[in-house]
């Protein structure tokens, strides 16, 4: 036994080692590792945990059964409250959440509970232990728009309470950001995402991609003319952002989004296949987020030298501390305090640089954080050959713009009820990032569970 | 999956094809476009869509192959199944939420260069099913060339066909027809002009100094074709638009030329391909739809 302050170690790749493959980082526990692990948890009664997790998972429950050795069990009881374990225990931000409150966590490291649920979602995988079917259909047809996380988790929730659902998505693949935005290395497509999604089909939800609603087809024509009684909007947000600045348009410069787009869904950092990436030797990403985090690890990853060009201190970057911590170990350059001004494009309107000014950090602003100022005179010039600019996304408005009586912000988000989902439309409910703009996986999650809650009650009250 | 229904080849360069897809036969418009993967290992491609028939829930789409994947793409058959087929993505041209009885008193040039026949033709016909007859001009470098010469005939008021070598109908340019026509004393109070890029250019450049207002259609490298990439970006009146939800088609004497053929050149052109292969190696491996890749 080791120091029961410390969490146990978890294997990860070598950092040189890795930052030239495209294979996952962390290895995750074992067997023996996690029975350790687990045993160090102190099965609060009252658990704060619980209460850090956006879907409640009953955490010292599942330990307990891991504690044990019972793993089918363990994802049995992490089933009732989470569709997409394996996910979640990859890219939760756990710091924050669960961990966040564990009471060990006041004298040492607290329990890692995503490593834990990482390990029994893997396991179960493994021993081809599938989620249980529902019991009886209620034959009431629900649409779901969007299969990523909060799209996946009310589909889920929703056939397990007997609703015949379809999810329409827009993609050729079902995942949403799992699959076009979150990097193989993170997150692996094969391994996890699509055992996730095929475990939500085991539950008898259909998938129906190539659907782009407000484009193939309407909400009011699904609704008047398909037969689904309730929609639930999870189309995330997908627009990407640019900066405005000069320069802006030369070939090189790249959203986030479709950098990551490019390797991760459509594979193009693999050689079978088709899609273009290009492979810059020296690359900025514009950006301090877990998505700069990413577009960075992927351009090393195809062999150039990346800067993150971020305009507050490392105190404020808004990525996790283990993502900003994997990607130093990797060789990310952070040039910190630096905006930039320009891109300058040669004779043939390829990127050739950046010109940036440095900042210093002045009062804060309406974030908290403190606001950066730029330095008088302190301009600089960056040479390099790719910028991908990572500065956060909005909601598309091809939903919006086509549903009348939808009613969104001015952020473009739609207007949704936190507890439950409901839109200002009748018998449309709406969740996630197409509500909140970008956030996290699980909070998306969360709020498909909302929903779903929302729309079973909304349809039982209807047929009453 | 998304079974071909009909594969023809209308020469030597362009091939024809009707795709079963009832979603977006139900709901494509004259203007929009669809994206196409043949299989896991795909591209998503933007194609034209030339046709659609609402009962029958097929789409026509035609193409010239410019890539590895088009290529793969010109080599399937009637009967076989391209795996994604989506859309239809982008806006529908101007006109189809125009007041109609306004629409009527326009007088309509449509400028079709090549393969751009095929997008202005679903134009043309929607058109003359509501009861407006548009002049198009339809231009080619060669007589072997020339597509839908039938098709537009029968939806087309005036058809004017000119191929770069006089081997038929007029010779010359599409630009030197619509200044032709404006010296034989006709008029027109709007023009849609779709082709290759360059020629989209300079029929912008002879419209504006005939203060003719034109339309044109811009296809750039895509990868989602729903406004998540961004690599569809063009300069229209100083401000970026994304091609594929705000587009494909804008006001041509507000696009800024230089910078999107300096965009397109790069993936498009003899030069760009080797600067390509020069800058990046093998990793840009082909299949991008837009430069031949490797080949």
């Amino acid at each position: 036994m080791g120091d029961v302050l410390k969490k146990v170690p978890v294997r990860e790749q070598d950092p040189k080692v890795r930052a030239t493959n495209f294979e996952e980082v962390c290895y995750g526990y074992n067997k023996e590792e996690a029975m350790e692990e687990a045993a160090r948890c102190l099965t609060c009664k009252n658990a704060k945990c619980v209460k850090g997790c956006p879907v409640n998972i009953d955490i010292p429950g599942f330990i307990k059964e891991v504690k044990e050795g019972n793993f089918e069990e363990a994802f049995k009881v992490i089933g009732q409250s989470s569709a997409l374990p394996a996910v979640c225990g990859r890219v939760c931000p756990q710091e924050t959440q669960c961990e966040g409150l564990c009471i060990r966590g006041i004298k040492g490291e607290p329990v890692s509970i995503g490593k834990l649920e990482r390990f029994v979602a893997d396991w179960a995988k493994e021993n081809g232990i599938k989620p249980e079917p529902p019991k009886e259909k209620n034959g009431h047809k629900v649409a779901v728009i969007g299969a990523g996380p909060a799209g996946l988790t009310c589909a889920g929730d929703l056939a397990k309470m007997g609703y015949d659902v379809t999810i329409f998505e827009a993609l050729h693949q079902p995942g949403g950001v799992l699959v076009y935005g979150i990097p193989e290395f993170r997150l692996p497509k094969d391994k996890v995402v699509k055992m996730e999604v095929e475990n939500v089909k085991a539950l008898g939800v259909k998938i129906e991609t190539n659907v782009i609603i407000g484009k193939s087809t309407t909400i009011d024509e699904l609704m008047e003319k398909e037969g689904f009684e309730a929609v639930f909007i999870g189309s995330g947000a997908g627009l990407p952002m640019f900066m405005g600045i000069p320069g802006e348009i030369s070939n090189g410069v790249f959203s986030a989004n479709e950098y990551l787009t490019r390797s991760n869904l459509m594979k193009a950092f693999r050689d079978d296949h088709d899609t273009p990436i290009k492979m810059g030797k020296k690359v900025a990403v514009v950006g301090g987020g877990n998505v700069a985090m990413d577009a960075a690890r992927t351009a090393l990853r195809l062999g150039a030298e990346v800067h993150i060009v971020y305009r507050r201190s490392e105190a404020e970057l808004p990525a996790r501390a283990e993502e900003v911590h994997h990607a130093k170990e990797e060789g990310i350059i952070f040039d910190l305090l630096c905006n930039p001004t320009e891109i300058l494009a040669d004779e043939n309107g390829w990127v050739r640089g950046m010109k940036c000014v440095r900042m210093e950090l002045g009062e804060p602003d309406a974030s908290g954080r403190r606001r950066p100022v730029e330095i008088p005179g302190s301009e600089f010039e960056m040479e390099l050959d790719t910028v991908i600019m990572s500065l956060g996304t909005s909601p598309n408005p091809l939903i919006s713009s086509t549903t009348i009586g939808l009613d969104t912000n001015k952020r473009k988000c739609i207007i949704a009820d936190e507890e439950n989902g409901k839109t200002t439309k009748d018998g449309v409910y709406a969740g996630g990032d197409a509500v909140t703009g970008a956030a996290t996986v699980i909070l998306a999650m969360g709020a498909g569970k909302s929903a779903a809650q929302g729309i079973d009650e909304f349809i039982k009250g209807k047929n009453n | 999956m998304y079974k071909i229904l009909k594969a023809e080849k209308l020469n030597e360069i362009v091939y024809l094809m009707v795709v079963d897809a009832p979603r977006v036969a139900k709901h494509c418009e004259p203007g929009q476009f669809v994206i196409v993967k043949k299989d896991d290992a795909g591209e998503r491609i933007p194609l034209t869509i030339c046709d659609y028939d609402r009962e029958a829930g097929t789409v026509t789409i035609v193409f010239q192959p410019v890539g590895a994947s088009t290529e793969k793409f010109a080599k399937m058959q009637t009967g076989d199944f391209f795996e994604d087929f989506v859309g239809p993505l982008g806006c529908p041209s101007e006109f189809v939420n125009e007041d109609l009885e306004e629409l009527k008193k326009e007088k309509l040039l449509f400028v079709a260069g090549g393969v751009g026949t095929a997008p202005v033709y679903p134009q043309v016909k929607w058109l003359h099913e509501h009861g407006i007859d548009a002049d198009v001009i339809v231009g080619a470098k060669t007589k072997d060339l020339i597509i839908l010469e039938k098709e537009m005939e029968e939806v087309a008021g005036n058809l004017y066909i000119t191929t770069d070598d006089g081997t038929y109908g007029r010779h010359g340019m599409v630009t030197k027809v619509i200044e032709d026509l404006t010296a034989e004393g006709k008029t027109y109070t709007k023009c849609v002009a779709i082709g290759p890029m360059i020629m989209m250019k300079f029929c912008c450049l002879t419209t504006k100094k005939l203060n003719l207002p034109t339309i044109v259609s811009m296809n750039p490298v895509m990868v989602d074709g729903t406004g998540m990439c961004g690599a569809c970006r063009v300069i229209v009146g100083g401000e970026v638009k994304f091609a594929c939800v705000d587009g494909p088609e804008f006001d041509g004497h507000l696009i800024d030329w230089d910078l999107a053929m300096k965009r397109q050149q790069m993936y498009k052109t003899e030069e760009g391909r080797a600067l390509l292969k020069l800058r990046e190696g093998d990793t840009h491996h082909g299949g991008c739809g837009n430069c031949g890749g490797d080949e």
